[in-house]
């Protein structure tokens, strides 16, 4: 703030506290012409106006908050430019982007500076890094089967991701269902932390344009054929000789993408597991419009610590009967 | 016997409102005066874009449907708002938007820094009927926004009014200095039209809070 602002700030604040003190000061002589404890003359319905003085109680709290402004514009930035005695500040609202940020709070730790948010984090970290320490430095695998682990890691599921999966996990349309042991991009705690922290974005394409309505249809007795339901043989025949354009992702087998070791998260159409739904028109819709299934990247809102505990949790949400590795 | 000032006051109902006037002012000189002229909050944060024409339709929608009287978008900064939405907002995230939709009560949860947490067709699900997705949710859904089409006749005059109201707030390094060129107002109407109110929505969500990196 330039210095112009900051006097303007400083001069009208104490202004308007001087004022108040004369005010409540003068108001607490009788100016009114009439001796106290006397009527004022003013009558209405019977009721009448007597000349008495400002309250004792009232007049002493007013007072004591003006006593309270003059501590507080002391201790505090209320004052312009001036920190205030207790070098108090809520956060850092300068801040330009993220690694500003950052600097920032490491700055004022040096400094020594009195900033709210950072004392708060500074206070829990010393609660609870202990804590998620405990954790941090043991393996996904080895947390999977750590009861307390679990515990931790289901409260974080149920905050922030049971959203789109779930509070049982199981998913919905769209969202895939994390206690059976089918994977689009890989059950191992690896693949399990590295789509929570990085996301995964999949991108099934339309194929009406290229398939046409009797292809569709054809491609659709097809890919429900795979997964052995009764179709008409002589749609899923033709359809058979098209699956070539839809192998690159699916493989020539329809078994998916993870059979064959590859990163796209093109489901196996061979199981009967169905993200989109099973039926014929949900397969149908499929493949006319494509899907384009997304999970958001969890690295920058919730941390490292955070997602190795939860993606111990996800690991054993398909294996509940174990006990142990 | 002195005289009676305060009658001034107490009789005479123009001098009482004139006497308020004077006196509230005085917060708004010390409080927001100095504001219009500071860096901070006149500034924008480096990642600050400008909304795109569908986003900027979808902030319109936001506003109609009144999402900012359940959802603020305002990230206070303590810990336990910090830990659930996201770093906290600073005034340079806010110096484009007119009006500004912070919000001041939380039924829902604040949204200031929604954009990418979740994806597009959750959104979809969400909006059409909130409680397919979160079941104990009492948000009402907005299936109408699927049907809606917008015709974008009204986007070019709107970003020409955010040309007018951002004018001397955008990034130092900006060589034209204003938030849309002639080129981009040309174009709104056609990347807009045709599109639905849903589309816009989901858009303009995905956008918020996306500023800070």
């Amino acid at each position: 703030m330039s210095s112009f602002w900051s006097y303007w700030i400083i001069i009208l604040t104490i202004a308007c506290i001087a004022f108040c003190v004369v005010i409540l000061t003068w108001n607490l002589k009788n100016h009114v012409g009439v001796k106290e404890g006397e009527s004022t003359g003013h009558e209405f319905d019977g009721i009448e106006e007597i000349n008495n003085p400002l309250p004792k109680w009232w007049t002493y709290m007013f007072y004591a908050t003006l006593i309270w402004s003059v501590y507080y514009f002391a201790a505090y930035p209320g004052l312009g430019n001036y920190k205030g005695f207790l070098n108090w500040t809520s956060s850092n609202q300068g801040i330009k982007n993220l690694a500003e940020s950052k600097a920032a709070v490491e700055q004022n730790r040096l400094e020594g500076k009195n900033v709210q948010l950072d004392r708060e984090y500074a206070a829990a970290n010393e609660t609870y890094a202990k804590e998620f320490a405990k954790y941090t430095n043991r393996d996904v695998m080895d947390l999977a089967y750590d009861t307390e682990a679990l515990k931790i890691g289901q409260r974080l599921f149920l905050q922030n991701c049971a959203q789109c999966h779930g509070s049982d996990a199981r998913g919905q349309r769209g969202y895939p269902n994390l206690t059976d042991d089918d994977w689009l991009y890989g059950g191992t705690p690896d693949k399990i932390k590295e789509t929570l922290l990085y996301g995964r974005k999949a991108a099934m394409p339309g194929w009406s344009d290229a398939l046409g309505e009797q292809g569709i249809k054809e491609m659709t007795a097809y890919v429900l054929s795979l997964s052995g339901r009764k179709v008409n043989d002589k749609d899923a025949a033709a359809g058979k000789t098209k699956f070539g354009m839809c192998a690159a992702c699916h493989g020539a087998d329809g078994k998916g993408s993870l059979a064959h070791n590859l990163p796209f998260g093109a489901p196996n159409l061979t199981d009967n597991v169905w993200l989109y739904g099973g039926s014929h028109g949900a397969v149908e819709e499929t493949l006319n419009k494509g899907r384009n299934g997304q999970m958001p990247a969890f690295k920058e809102i919730l941390g490292e610590e955070k997602i190795h505990i939860i993606s111990a949790y996800v690991y054993r949400l398909s294996r509940p009967e174990e006990s142990s590795k | 016997m002195s005289k009676n000032y305060h009658e001034i006051f107490e009789k005479s109902a123009g001098w009482l409102a004139i006497g308020t006037v004077v006196a509230i002012s005085f917060g708004t000189l010390v409080e927001i005066t100095p504001l219009l002229f500071s860096k901070e909050t006149t500034e924008p944060v480096d990642g600050l874009k400008p909304y795109t024409a569908l986003q900027l339709e979808g902030r319109d929608i936001f506003i109609r449907e009144g999402c900012t009287n359940c959802h603020s978008q305002m990230i206070r900064p303590f810990r336990h708002e910090v830990e659930r939405y996201g770093h906290y907002s600073v005034a340079g995230e806010s110096v484009w938007e007119h009006p500004f939709l912070w919000g001041s009560k939380r039924t829902g949860p604040d949204l200031a820094r929604v954009g990418g947490r979740y994806s597009d067709d959750w959104h979809y699900a969400h909006l059409m009927d909130p409680r397919s997705v979160v079941p104990q949710s009492n948000m009402p859904g907005y299936p109408w926004l699927d049907e809606n089409l917008l015709d974008g006749e009204l986007t070019p005059k709107k970003m020409e009014i955010f040309n007018k109201l951002t004018k001397g707030k955008m990034h130092a390094n900006d060589e034209d200095g204003v938030m849309y060129s002639a080129e981009e107002i040309a174009a709104a109407t056609d990347s807009v039209k045709g599109k639905t109110e849903m589309q816009a929505l989901i858009a303009y969500l995905q956008s918020l809070g996306t500023a800070l990196k």
